[in-house]
Order: C-alpha cells, then structure tokens, then sequence
C-alpha cells in the first residue's frame, strides 16, 4: 500500500514536470491579411529576439507554414514552452488577378497564387497537429465569414482550446463587439498586433488556456 | 460527375438544389465528390442542411488543389445559414432531438457556388446576399 502511494506521488511530480516542460504547438490560424504573422512575429521578437516571417500588404505573403521552435514565454513570473506555428491564411478563392492591383507583375502574380493554394491545403492540413489555436480576426472586416466558422467548427470538433484575436484595433473602422456577437462562445481579445496593444491580457489568455492542453 | 464546362465569364448559370436525402448515405468522399459534380458545372448549388466542419475543410482544400489543373477555376464561394440561435430551450432541444434523427442540421442552407460565378457571398446573422459576377 505504502509503496503504491509513493509510486503515484513520484509520478504526479514526474508528470508535472513532463507537461511544464512540454512544448505546447501554438497556431495562427485565420483569412489572409489578418495579421497572423505580424502577432507571431511580436511574440517571437519579444521572447527570442528573431521574428517568424515577412509580412505585406499583399494577401497571402504567408504561403508556407513557418515555426519557430523552443520559444520561452514568460509572464508574471510563469513560464511557458510554446512551439509557434504560423500557417498561410485560408480562403476559398484564388484569383492570381487580384493580386496585379498590388502591381505585382503577371508571372509572379500566377506563381503566388499557385503557391497560395497549396499554402491553404497545407494549412487545413495542420489543424490537426495544434495544442492550441489563435484565430486572428480583422476587427475592421465582417466576421460572418464561412472560412472562420469552418476553422472554429474544426476546431470545436478536435477539442482543440481556441482564442480569438480581434487585430487591427487601432483602425477607425475596428469593431470588436461585432466578432463578440458573431462569436458569442469564445473569449475574444481585441489587439492591434502592430502597436503591440493588449498584448498583457493575450499573455494572460494564452496561460489560462494552456492549462486545457 | 457531372459535364465540367469551361468555367469563364458569367454567360448563363443554373441554380441547383440538393436535398439531404440525396448525400445522407455517401461518405465524405461521395458528398464531396456530388458537390464538386455540380460546381464544376457552372451551376450554384443550395444544399439543405450542412456538411460536416472537416468536410468543409476538405471541400476547401480540394478545391484550392483544382486551381490551375481546371481552367478558369478560381475556387468557390461558400455560406452556411443556420436556424434561428435566439431561440429558446426547449425549441433548441427539439431541434437537436430532430438533428439527432436526421443525421443532419436540417435548419441549415448551405449555398456554394464557383468564384467564376458567385462574386462574394456577404452574410450577417439575419441575412445572405449573394452577388454575381457580370
């Protein structure tokens, strides 16, 4: 009996230590154009000095998943191994047209759009290896959008915990409450991944949900 | 599946309505591949009821990998109008007891169409407006 006891107190402390330790993978999941890369990259510069990937005006400048492994994170004293994943934004259209208003030239415009397209299966096909996921929103855009309640109902049916960021906050046209009533269920965080604003509180969340990992 | 026109500038389009009944004993595969069928061939479709969220995903994910293999097709467009989600209790009881029966979200239409044809889909809670292209 005594020794049964002991046997579960050592593998208490073992598995705390395994899961504090443990690399817990972090997506960014969203449309294009939401701000994904710009969060990751705040994050990332704020605890590694190095930041994810590029970022444009131009949709989908992110067309391949990007990490960046071992990134620390430290908040009131707690710390955290997060494995950061930045995937391509997802969208239901490709239109290599779209993209000869940025005056992106027609051969490069065909490319990117080419590689859009697989960046988006590749980012659907991810959904499934998260711990946890950052939806990222522009507050200024309509959120009734079927690409964020298909990520969302993914999500919900992995049982993957989620946190909406409503980005771009600083922008006259941003309207957080909007993404609130579109989606009630969620804890929804408005950000302006730019400035670096509110970045306390996703900090705060980001914590508190790691704990349903 | 059905004949793939040649997906161009709108000259004329058919709107087509799948009742559940008719995907409700295909698998993923099969419903996905029945979509296709019928956006491949200009035409927009309602379907009654809803897909599954990973079948959502796949149908995405299928169509992005067609961009570039079918000439002219540039993906889709895609909405799903669920019932009422004021309602109250027991109408939200009787309609997952209903759910349940089913097999599927029968309170719900889902409108797909390809982008060559459907502009944008704009949708808020109470309301879908669908634009075409001319």
């Amino acid at each position: 009996m005594a020794i049964k006891i002991f046997k579960n107190f050592i593998g208490r402390i073992f598995s705390n230590i395994f899961r504090n330790n443990k690399e817990i993978k972090l997506g960014f999941y969203g449309p294009p154009n939401a701000g994904k890369t710009s969060l990751a990259n705040r994050i990332c510069k704020d605890f590694t000095g190095e930041e994810i990937g590029s970022v444009s005006k131009i949709p989908h400048e992110t067309r391949n998943v990007q990490f960046k492994e071992k990134v620390e994170i430290n908040y009131k004293g707690k710390t955290m191994m997060f494995k950061m994943i930045d995937t391509p934004g997802i969208a239901t259209k490709i239109d290599y047209e779209d993209f000869l208003k940025f005056k992106v030239k027609k051969k490069e415009a065909k490319q990117r759009a080419k590689e859009a397209t697989q960046g988006i299966v590749e980012s659907i096909k991810w959904l499934e290896d998260m711990d946890m996921v950052v939806v990222v929103l522009d507050s200024t855009e309509n959120p009734y959008n079927q690409v964020n309640i298909t990520i969302l109902g993914n999500l919900i049916a992995r049982k993957i915990p989620v946190l909406i960021v409503a980005n771009k906050i600083d922008k006259n046209k941003s309207d957080i409450k909007k993404i609130e009533s579109a989606f009630p269920e969620y804890e929804v965080i408005g950000m302006s991944a730019k400035y670096g604003d509110n970045l306390e509180e996703f900090y705060e969340s980001i914590f508190r949900l790691s704990k349903k990992v | 599946m059905a004949n793939k026109k040649n997906l161009g500038k709108l000259k004329g389009f058919s709107i087509q309505f799948l009742p559940y009944s008719e995907i409700r004993d295909l698998n993923s595969d099969g419903r996905i591949r029945k979509i296709l069928g019928v956006i491949l061939g200009n035409n927009i479709l309602i379907l009654q009821g809803r897909l599954k969220s990973d079948e959502e995903a796949r149908l995405i994910g299928d169509t992005m990998a067609m961009i570039g293999h079918i000439k002219n097709f540039r993906g889709i467009e895609l909405a799903v109008i669920s019932g009422n989600d004021d309602e109250g209790v027991f109408m939200k009881f009787k309609k997952s007891l209903a759910n349940v029966l089913t097999g599927a979200d029968l309170g719900a239409i889902t409108i797909i169409g390809p982008a060559t044809v459907v502009k944008d889909i704009k949708r808020n809670p109470k309301k879908i407006e669908l634009l075409l292209n001319k």
